[in-house]
């Protein structure tokens, strides 16, 4: 066992009102495409946001092998009051990218998710799943090494569902490393290698998705598969 | 009461005739309290977006400042704006005082306060919203703040028009820096309050019937923007 990790996290803790959020999370991050499961207020959000570095350990510690540039699919997607071409757009400008590329890549980036006809609209007018969609959109354009994906499909149909799960098996196979949470299990367990079971804040196990649907080891995966799949 | 009911008539009179002393001080009064708004939101606008999101020292007390600010006496203000252009004081070299200029200079002291104040709240609410985003795409916390005034640009446009409607209405500065010259410097609240003093009420009316139709005019205009960008833009 020498794969090779590009995120390490030791002993992070995360407290936020006197509540323990994350506890003593202590594991290696190397897998291609990882799914963090867990029941309601497990810690996933907070875990993802932790790694993106938009909260700051109250304790513990990131360590980065090398720098990876990332993106984030927030589990609620939040558009700017502007077009959704020009919400897509946005993020490139802050890469400073120059206005024509920028006009190319984002409308690509909605070509990918299946959106073009809706370049023009008011993002925010948008239903929460095509929302969504051009969240993802927004962080495919940007090329990420490393992509956080928050419940990237709980708000769309089926088939919408099996589109996003296509594109993001897509940037996988580009080589972005994919970190995501999910209440699908069958979702998990198409797209993932790995899974990272939290509970209560705490990591209770990390093993490959197979094993994990197959042999959970601890009684709380046992309860939450038992009860996320009839 | 026959006297109100004849100097509504005449005012009326005065209005629908185009009366030309009337319409110039209607001019003024728009021409004054509008650039008092534009410089305050200029001022006022960016200021209110970086107390919102900056992080810098004192940005607390000056939150506080600004929202005590907001409720400043017009003729408090009037006096200190006197005192900067008055011939002894540190502005008295440019002649400034009893002229529109003054008037304008003493408005958008009075008025860029709420706008920052307003400014500053509705950016916060923003800022609450589109924190994480924002800064998941890489933007500093100057390139969020310009970008959450351009988003919150329809709710900013109600905060400018408050700065306009204190400053249209306020006598007290104008008076004081203004001096209230005939021809010159007498704007609509000043001309109320001398023509009433004076016992010319016809003149008085239509002035106030005036100003109230602006100050509404411009409420409904904004009422009528903020449910259009609503619905268009979510
Ligand atoms: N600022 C905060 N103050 C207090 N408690 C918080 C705060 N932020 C999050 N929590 C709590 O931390 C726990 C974990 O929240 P988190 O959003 O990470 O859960 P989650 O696993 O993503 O849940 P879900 O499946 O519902 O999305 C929840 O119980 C939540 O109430
Ligand atoms: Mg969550």
């Amino acid at each position: 066992m020498t794969s090779t990790h590009w995120l390490e996290l030791q002993g992070l803790d995360l407290r936020e009102n006197g509540v323990q959020i994350i506890a003593n999370a202590t594991l290696k991050v190397g897998a291609g495409r990882t799914a963090i499961l867990g029941p309601n207020g497990a810690g996933k959000s907070s875990l993802l946001r932790l790694m993106h570095g938009l909260l700051k350990p109250t304790g513990g510690r990131l360590i980065w092998p090398q720098t990876m540039t990332q993106s984030m699919v927030f589990q609620r997607p939040v558009m700017l009051r502007a077009t959704v071409l020009a919400n897509v757009d946005y993020g490139l400008a802050l890469r400073g990218i120059p206005a024509a590329e920028r006009r190319e890549k984002a409308i690509a980036a909605l070509h990918r998710v299946g959106l073009p006809e809706l370049a023009d609209r008011p993002a925010r007018r948008l239903s929460g799943g095509e929302q969504q969609r051009v969240a993802l959109a927004r962080a495919w354009a940007l090329e990420p090494q490393l992509l956080f994906l928050d419940e990237p499909t709980a708000s769309l149909d089926p088939a919408s569902s099996r589109e996003v799960e296509r594109i993001i098996g897509e940037m996988a196979a580009t080589g972005t490393r994919i970190v995501m949470t999910t209440h699908n299990l069958g979702q998990a367990r198409r797209i993932a290698e790995e899974v990272i079971f939290l509970d209560g804040g705490r990591v209770l196990e990390q093993t490959p998705v197979e094993e994990f649907f197959r042999r959970p080891q601890t009684t709380a995966a046992q309860a939450f598969l038992q009860e996320e799949a009839p | 009461m026959a006297e109100i009911t004849n100097s509504l008539l005449l005012a009326t009179d005065m209005v629908t005739a185009g009366d030309s002393r009337l319409a110039a001080i209607v001019a003024l009064s728009l021409a004054v309290s509008f650039s008092a708004t534009l410089i305050s939101c200029l001022l006022g606008m960016p200021l209110g977006a970086l107390l919102a999101v900056g992080r810098f020292p004192g940005r607390r007390v000056l939150v506080v400042i600004f929202n005590g600010l907001m409720g400043l006496p017009p003729v408090v203000v009037g006096l200190l704006v006197y005192l900067l252009l008055s011939r002894a004081g540190p502005l008295g070299q440019f002649g400034l005082l009893f002229t529109p200029t003054a008037m304008v200079i003493a408005q958008t002291v009075l008025i860029t306060p709420i706008v920052a104040a307003l400014t500053r709240q509705v950016i916060e609410d923003e800022w609450r919203e589109y924190r994480e985003q924002l800064r998941s795409l890489g933007a500093s916390r100057t390139r969020a703040a310009r970008t959450l005034l351009w988003n919150a640009r329809f709710s900013l446009f109600t905060a400018a028009l408050a700065g306009f409607g204190r400053a249209i209405a306020e006598v007290g500065a104008v008076m004081i820096v203004g001096g209230n010259i005939d021809g010159v410097t007498r704007v609509m609240t000043t001309t109320i309050a001398l023509e009433t003093s004076k016992g010319d009420l016809p003149l008085a009316l239509a002035l106030g019937v005036i100003l109230i139709t602006v100050v509404l005019a411009i409420n409904a205009a904004a009422y009528a923007l903020r449910q259009w960008a609503e619905n268009r833009w979510g």
